[in-house]
Order: C-alpha cells, then sequence, then structure tokens
C-alpha cells in the first residue's frame, strides 16, 4: 500500500514542474561526496537532520530540463541500529521516499559494498549503481563484468570514476529515464528457503501493521531482532513478539546461531558469490600505496610519522596564519583610522565601531588567517586517507579517556579552533560518544588560548611553565572525559572501521571542501561573535560592567588573587579569548606585563582563561549541536572548574614560595 | 595434545598473559625440567606451530598455542575454583591439585562445571581472570544444550589472540546487542576467512584485512570475535586468497 501513495506523489510532481529527488548511499570512503560535490558544485548548503547531530548535505543541479535535488546520505556500512546515521538513512529512505538512490559502490572492494547493496535493494526503492573507483579497481588487477552484475542484481549499473568526472552524467540521465519511464521498484534478492519461509511466515502477521516500511523489510528486521523496528511492531501488536521468538528459536536450533548472525551470513555469502561471478582478479602489484599504508601503521615509525605531520601541520597554519593576521590586523587599523578621521569620534560612531565593526573584524581575524590553513590541510590529511590511520594509533590512548580513537581527531581539530572540534565529534558513531568528545574537546587549549599562554606565561615565566599549563590542562581532560564516561549512560563502543587505501586528494574537491566548511563556520560563528560583541558593549556602554566587576571582585581578587579588572577582561573574553590579553592591556596602559600582574598572576590568570568558559562560538556550536541543556551544563561546569581549581592554584603555587 | 605439551603451554600463557615473553630459563624453573630439555621441547613446539621462539627474547604463543593454552588454563582455574569454594580445600593447595586433574576433564565437563560454578570470572589463588568461554551463546541460560551439540566442542580462541600473519576463520562473535551486530555488518560474520595485518602496541586495535579491505578494530571488539585458527598447513583457497589480497 506504500507504494501507491508514493506513485501518485511522483506523478504530481511531475505535473508540476520537473522536479526529482536522488539521494546518494554508500560505504564511507567510496568517493560518496567526491561524486556529490562534482554534481551539485557549490549549490549546496549542510544543515543537521532534523533533531540530530547528524549532518545532512543536500545541492541541487539542473539537467536536462529537471531540477535535481541531490542528497549526500551519510556513509555506513549497514542498516541497522549501530549508529544515528544508520538509522537516520534508512527512516528517509523509507519515508521520504527519494524519486531514486543512487548507491556508490567502490569496484575495488565488491564485496563488502555490495553487502550494503543488499540492504538497500530490502527497502525496494528505485535504486542505481555507481560503480565508482573505477580506476583503484583496475590497478588492483580487479576487472567488473558490469552488464552481467545488473543483471544479477536486477538494477541498472554505472561504472563511474568521479574523481575524473567520468560516467556522472550517465548516472544522472539513468535517474531520469527511470523516473519517466515509471520503472517498477526494485526487488530484493532472495534469502536460502528456511529464512524465506520466516520471513514469509511473520508476513502474513503484518497485514494490519502499518509502517512506512516494506513488509518484507520489517519482517526481516523482526529476525533480526532490530530494537526499533520491534518497538514499531510489538507496541501494536504484542502478542507477535511470542511468534517472532518462537520462530527465532527454531532458526537458532537448526544453525546454531542467533539468527541475526545467520542472515548478515547469508547476506555476505550472496554478496561474495555476486562479486565473484562479476569480477575477475589478476595478481595486483605491491604499489607505493601499500607501502606508505604499511609505514603509517607501523608500531614505530608510525608515530614517528604522526608525530611530525601534526607538527609540521600546526607549524604551517601557525607559520601562514601569523603572516595573514598581522596582515589583517594592520589593515584594520589603517580602516579603522580612516573611519574615525573621516566619521568623527562622536559616541554614535563609537558605538557603531565598538558594538558592530569590531565584532565583524573579530570574526573575520580570527576565521580568516587561521582557519582556513586549518581547514585547507585537515581536508588534505582527510581526502588522503590519513586521519583512519591516526584514529589506528591513538585508539590505546584514547581509551584511557573513555573514547575511541576517532576521538583524537576531533580533538585535534581542538588546538586549532574549538568550534571545528566541537562540529568534528559528528565522526562518533553515537550521542553519548559525541557528547563525552565535544565536552573534552572544549577544554582542549585552541589558538586562541594559546596565544594568551605563550603571550603572557611562556614571554615572562618561562617555557617550563606554559608547558606545566598545557600539562595541567591534559590532567583535567584525563580526569573529566573519566568522568564524563562513568556518569553518562549507554553502551560504551569500541573502535570498529575501515582504513581506507591512500589517495591522492584532488585539488578541486580539496578546494570545494574548505570552501564549504569556512562558509559553515562563518555562518555558525559570525552572527554570535557580532552579537556578543554588541551586547557587551551596550553593557558597557550603560555602565552594568562596573557593577558586575565590582560583583565579580570576591571571586577575582579575594578567591583568585588577580587584580580588579581582569573581572572585565574575563567577561569579554567569553568573545574571544585572546580578546582577553590585549583588553588588559589596553585597560592596565601597557603591554608589559610584569609591571601589572605577578607571576603567581599571571599563571592564574591564565590557567582561568584557559578552562573557565568556552568561547561564545563554540557554545552556541556545542547549543546547536546537543541543545541548550548541553551547552549550559558544559558551560557552567567549566565556570565553576576554572574558579575552583584557580584559587587552588592561586595557594599551591604561594604555598611553594613562587610569587 | 600431551600432557607435558600442555604443561609447557600453559607455563608460556602465565609470562604472555602478563605481556611478556617466556624466557627458557625461567620456564626451566617454573616446570623443574633441565634447560636442554626445554629447548628440545620448545623447539618440538615451534614445529608444530604452536610457539615463536626469538632469540634472546624468548618463547611467544602463535594464535593456535593460544587457543589451546586458554582451553587448558581455563580448566585450570575452573578446577581451582571448583576445589577451592565447593570443596573447601585451602587456597595453597588447589594449584597442585588442579594441576593434576585439568589433564583429564573433557570439553563438556569443564562446560558444565563452569555453569555449576556460576561461570566464574578469576581464580581463587591469585585472582587471575578464566579465559573466556567458546560457546556460542550470549549467557548460560542455554549451556546445557549447547555444550551437548557437538559441534560447538571446536578449539575456538579470540580474533584479539592472533598474532600479525595468522589467519582464522570467523565462528561466532559475543556482545550485548549493538557490538555484534557492527561486527557483522563489517564483514567479520560466520565463515569469513580474516588474516591480522599488524597490531598497534600499548594494547591498541588490531589491522585485519577482510573482504578486500582493511579494518581496524579495537582490543575490547576484537576480544568478542571467536575464531578458528587457520594451520600454517592448511593452504588458503583461491578464493580465501582473493579476499585476503591486501589493498
Amino acid at each position: 500500500m506504500y507504494r501507491y501513495t508514493r506513485l501518485e506523489g511522483s506523478s504530481d510532481y511531475v505535473l508540476k514542474g520537473k522536479n526529482l529527488t536522488i539521494a546518494l548511499a554508500g560505504n564511507a570512503n567510496v568517493g560518496k561526496s567526491v561524486i556529490f560535490n562534482q554534481l551539485t558544485g557549490l549549490h549546496q548548503h549542510v544543515g543537521n537532520w532534523p533533531g540530530k547531530t547528524v549532518k545532512r548535505a543536500e545541492g541541487t543541479l539542473s539537467f536536462s530540463g529537471y531540477t535535481i535535488d541531490v542528497v549526500d546520505l551519510p556513509g555506513i556500512y549497514s542498516l541497522s541500529t549501530y549508529s544515528i546515521e544508520e538509522r537516520v538513512s534508512r527512516e528517509y529512505i523509507a519515508v521520504q521516499h527519494p524519486d531514486v538512490i543512487i548507491n556508490v559502490v567502490d569496484a575495488s572492494a565488491l564485496d563488502r559494498n555490495l553487502f550494503f547493496t543488499m540492504q538497500l535493494l530490502e527497502l525496494e526503492p528505485h535504486l542505481i549503481i555507481a560503480l565508482n573507483q573505477m580506476d583503484l579497481a583496475k590497478s588492483r588487477g580487479i576487472k567488473i563484468d558490469v552488464d552481467s552484475l545488473s543483471k544479477q542484481l536486477g538494477v541498472p549499473v554505472v561504472p563511474t570514476t568521479a574523481t575524473r568526472n567520468e560516467g556522472l552524467q550517465e548516472i544522472v540521465t539513468e535517474a531520469i529515464r527511470i523516473h519517466e519511464e515509471n520503472m517498477p521498484t526494485s526487488k530484493p534478492l532472495l534469502f536460502g528457503e528456511e529464512i524465506e519461509s520466516s520471513i514469509n511466515e511473520i508476513i502474513s502477521e503484518l497485514s494490519e501493521v502499518e509502517t512506512p516500511y516494506p513488509p518484507r523489510w520489517v519482517a526481516i528486521k523482526l529476525l533480526e531482532g532490530d530494537e526499533e523496528v520491534e518497538r514499531l511492531v510489538f507496541d501494536l501488536r504484542p502478542e507477535l513478539r511470542k511468534i517472532c521468538e518462537a520462530i527465532r528459536r527454531r532458526i537458532e536450533e537448526i544453525h546454531g546461531h542467533s539468527t541475526a548472525s545467520v542472515i548478515t551470513s547469508e547476506r555476505y555469502a550472496q554478496a561474495s558469490t555476486l562479486a565473484k561471478e562479476a569480477s575477475t582478479y589478476a595478481e595486483p602489484l605491491k604499489s607505493l600505496r601499500d607501502r606508505l599504508g604499511e609505514a603509517t601503521d607501523h608500531p614505530i615509525y608510525g608515530y614517528i610519522i604522526m608525530i611530525a605531520i601534526i607538527v609540521g601541520m600546526f607549524y604551517t597554519i601557525f607559520t601562514l596564519g601569523d603572516y595573514a593576521a598581522k596582515l589583517l590586523s594592520s589593515t584594520f587599523e589603517m580602516f579603522r583610522l580612516w573611519y574615525f578621521s573621516t566619521l568623527g569620534t562622536s559616541p554614535l560612531q563609537s558605538f557603531i565601531w565598538n558594538g558592530l565593526i569590531e565584532g565583524i573584524i573579530a570574526g573575520t581575524s580570527i576565521a580568516l588567517p587561521y582557519i582556513i590553513p586549518f581547514f585547507l590541510v585537515l581536508s588534505l590529511l582527510e581526502d588522503s586517507g590519513y586521519l583512519a590511520r591516526v584514529a589506528f594509533l591513538m585508539d590505546s590512548l584514547m581509551h584511557r579517556i573513555g573514547l575511541h580513537g576517532k576521538g583524537f581527531i576531533p580533538m585535534m581539530l581542538g588546538f586549532g579552533c574549538n568550534v571545528l572540534a566541537c562540529l568534528g565529534c559528528a565522526i562518533m558513531e553515537t550521542e553519548r560518544e559525541r557528547l563525552i568528545c565535544a565536552f573534552v574537546s572544549s577544554l582542549v587549549p585552541c589558538a586562541a588560548r594559546s596565544i594568551v599562554i605563550m603571550g603572557l606565561v611562556a614571554t615572562y615565566l618561562g617555557f617550563g611553565w606554559a608547558i606545566t599549563l598545557y600539562a595541567l590542562d591534559f590532567l583535567l581532560i584525563f580526569i573529566l572525559g573519566r568522568i564524563a564516561f562513568k556518569v553518562l549512560p549507554g553502551e560504551p563502543m569500541g573502535l570498529i572501521m575501515e582504513m581506507p587505501s591512500y589517495k591522492v586528494p584532488t585539488a578541486k574537491v580539496t578546494l570545494q571542501r574548505t570552501w564549504l566548511r569556512l562558509k559553515d563556520f562563518v555562518y555558525e560563528a559570525f552572527p554570535i561573535i557580532v552579537a556578543g560583541n554588541l551586547i557587551i558593549d551596550i553593557a558597557n556602554t550603560i555602565g552594568l560592567l562596573n557593577i558586575l566587576q565590582v560583583a565579580f571582585s570576591p571571586v577575582t581578587v579575594l578567591w583568585l588573587g588577580l587584580p580588579a579588572a581582569t573581572g572585565i577582561v574575563l567577561i569579554f573574553g567569553v568573545l574571544r579569548k585572546e580578546l582577553t590579553l590585549i583588553l588588559l592591556a589596553s585597560i592596565m596602559g601597557t603591554t608589559n606585563f610584569a609591571l601589572i600582574l605577578t607571576p603567581v598572576q599571571m599563571f592564574v590568570f591564565s590557567f582561568v582563561v584557559m578552562i573557565y568558559i568556552p568561547c561564545i562560538a563554540t557554545i552556541s556550536v556545542l547549543w546547536k549541536e546537543f541543545g541548550a541543556k548541553v551547552a549550559t551544563a558544559i558551560s557552567l561546569t567549566e565556570v565553576i572548574l576554572a574558579i575552583a581549581l584557580g584559587g587552588i592554584v592561586y595557594r599551591l603555587l604561594l604555598l611553594v614560595g613562587v610569587h | 595434545m600431551g600432557e607435558s605439551t600442555e604443561e609447557y603451554l600453559e607455563a608460556i600463557y602465565a609470562y604472555n598473559e602478563r605481556g611478556e615473553s617466556a624466557k627458557n630459563h625461567d620456564l626451566s624453573e617454573r616446570l623443574g625440567i633441565s634447560p636442554p630439555s626445554v629447548t628440545q621441547m620448545i623447539k618440538k613446539l615451534a614445529g608444530e606451530g604452536l610457539v615463536t621462539y626469538e632469540p634472546y627474547k624468548g618463547v611467544t604463543l602463535t594464535g593456535r598455542g593460544m587457543a589451546e593454552a586458554q582451553r587448558i588454563v581455563r580448566k585450570h582455574r575452573l578446577l581451582e575454583r571448583f576445589l577451592h569454594d565447593t570443596l573447601g580445600l585451602g587456597k595453597e593447595k588447589v594449584h597442585v591439585e588442579a594441576c593434576r586433574m585439568e589433564h583429564g576433564l573433557g570439553e563438556e565437563a569443564a562446560a558444565a562445571l563452569c555453569e555449576a560454578l556460576n561461570n566464574p570470572k578469576t581464580c581463587p589463588d591469585d585472582g587471575k581472570p578464566i579465559p573466556a568461554c567458546t560457546l556460542n551463546t550470549e549467557d548460560c541460560t542455554h549451556c546445557k544444550n549447547i555444550r551437548e551439540d557437538g559441534r560447538q566442542l571446536q578449539l575456538l580462541t579470540q580474533l584479539s589472540n592472533l598474532r600479525p600473519g595468522e589467519v582464522g576463520r570467523v565462528a561466532f562473535s559475543r556482545g550485548a546487542g549493538n557490538a555484534s551486530q557492527r561486527i557483522m555488518d563489517m564483514g567479520l560474520c560466520q565463515g569469513t576467512v580474516v588474516k591480522v595485518v599488524k597490531a598497534a602496541p600499548f594494547h591498541g586495535p588490531i589491522e585485519v584485512s577482510v573482504r578486500g579491505t582493511l579494518l581496524a578494530i579495537g582490543r575490547g571488539l576484537a576480544e568478542k570475535v571467536f575464531v578458528e585458527v587457520k594451520d600454517k598447513g592448511d593452504k588458503p583457497t583461491v578464493d580465501e586468497r582473493q579476499k585476503l589480497a591486501v589493498k
């Protein structure tokens, strides 16, 4: 019955205008996002799936009179309930009914990829297979008979090499043809006899159960014991639970394995047979790619290479960033002089400058110099396949703070900018892991905090003290990570991921991705930075800040032992943490901090700045990804921690005789 | 498998379990056997593919050696539990008694003993963990049915115990809910041939080659996958070779 509604819906579409929705589905690392980028170019936007921390990339493309909406589904390996991505994908396919699904398949690993294809077929959509990375398959000595594969699967198969834009036009043409000719939906492949008869048995019981999914798919999921589908069905028909359990037990007695295991094995066996029948193998040569893979996963060289890459990366970013930042700030300074000399220094003009323009400048001078090179390098590491190696090497260490190896990637991003880190947490599989990861990432000393630590502690107290400060931070991350791991409900996830083979990133894809990320960052962080700046400036103008400074002084002066002026500085620091240093200098009227702060004060001040609250842009991202409650909880935790620990650090330093 | 082979494997396991290789002189002392005899036996074990020996480093169990060792160590520690908990023997006496009894205990009886003792986790005298049960079951409720099925008593070990270069065939994976499904979805389902390519240091993940791709699997998950160790002697079929072809 679900089919009728869709057919009506889609014919309706044709009448209105020539619209088409296609969704890209497939494993990770098969070049799916390359296809997406090639198809939609810069006409795309990235949002979140409603209520989920899963990215939803969508774009449009005009082709032979059609406006085609392209949705890039997350890269997944199955349609079970292991990760949020898998749930989002299957729900989307079943409920939203995209007109055509393009299953992007890695021609060089057909076996694993067809396993996912079989699950897509079970959802009975209009499916086309994009047999991608044909070049890679060729270099591995794999030849694939496209026609035979298409015949066996019962769906069109189009060979593509997305990086060179080969075969993409054919895919879209095929999608339009399927749509225009009103072809029947793809049919699932059959399991072995026992499973099939069990499926039919369950289907006959499902006649009155209304779900958005095809009945056969529901039956399969009930056999597999899929919790979500069980809830959906058993809430309506509680008596079905017993029937399903009996059928499952029967299968288990015959096979000696759980039903889920039997079904998965049958799918894989079938995928394997299909792959074998459609391809011929030659002995592959050991390529440079394999050697690179061996060296970078090596127990000793692997770590050396990793450290070299990360150090090199940060060195490049900070060198480039520093240069660009200097250039920008002198330009803005010129602009400022011009502004006041032309427009005068009336209160209104100052207000416009301080409240509005300063905010935009602040945003720009963080975003452009450091973030662009950061995104660029990150994109290169990601596209080449190196990030997976980092996750592999760091898994053991990350387990100590309750995360698996993939969690190191957002944390590494955190050294550049916490906003990126919090966005990067989407690579973790579950909401729980994402949350832990975002929490610890918001404590990683970002570039702005490093500026304060370097400018104050390293300059006036020496490098050793700066290292001590970083060490304290890592210790804190370690302890808080462990606590979050213990406190948060849910089952911890272990690491299991594909190690993609190395690829040479293409300039177009890398630049495109950098640009899109930058756009995302600007959209997310800029309005907040500008608004925050405005609010604080208004507060300053009406004298609220002075009141706050007095109100805070018991904490700042008595407990933390800092000058009273740091109260205001810390409030402004929520906007941008490096601002604390600049502001401190301007309030105190000197850039020689040795005159205004004692060594202990410098250390305590930097410590507090390091952890006291995520900056406003980070808070806004936390808010967006995890909701207001989490954002508030994380911010409050960090404020309380910074004050409590700051006071303790202050007293300890006095105790050991540092003045 | 002879009694003395089992004693050797047990002794080597005691070192390997702590992450150390077993030195010849340590084994000689522990087993009360002269060093030349130990050397001879190690050579024999190495020839059977149960251990590897590296000069100056010592002896390490192979995947198959590990499977055999775990089987006997499991019986030993279960027996210790039985002697202590059920029969009330003193902690200092259970080790020697268990050493004598372990070699005669059959697989089905060992599983029954485990169930009767309520699936204990550690041995009584020094608190060491009892190696995992290798029956394909999530919990003990169906233990009786399963252990009576002769197919289930085959020699298995966890994927995490295979060493780089070794090949196993997946028997099943154990794990509450999602974990087990995920392992299977990633291609490690029953009957799949898998080769360990690399192991990260510091108890880190292992890298395996399966279905023509490489996977990284954390130790925790790799411990949930039970494999039948393929002998060096068993030639992989053409089909298997293709699947193992590393990228």
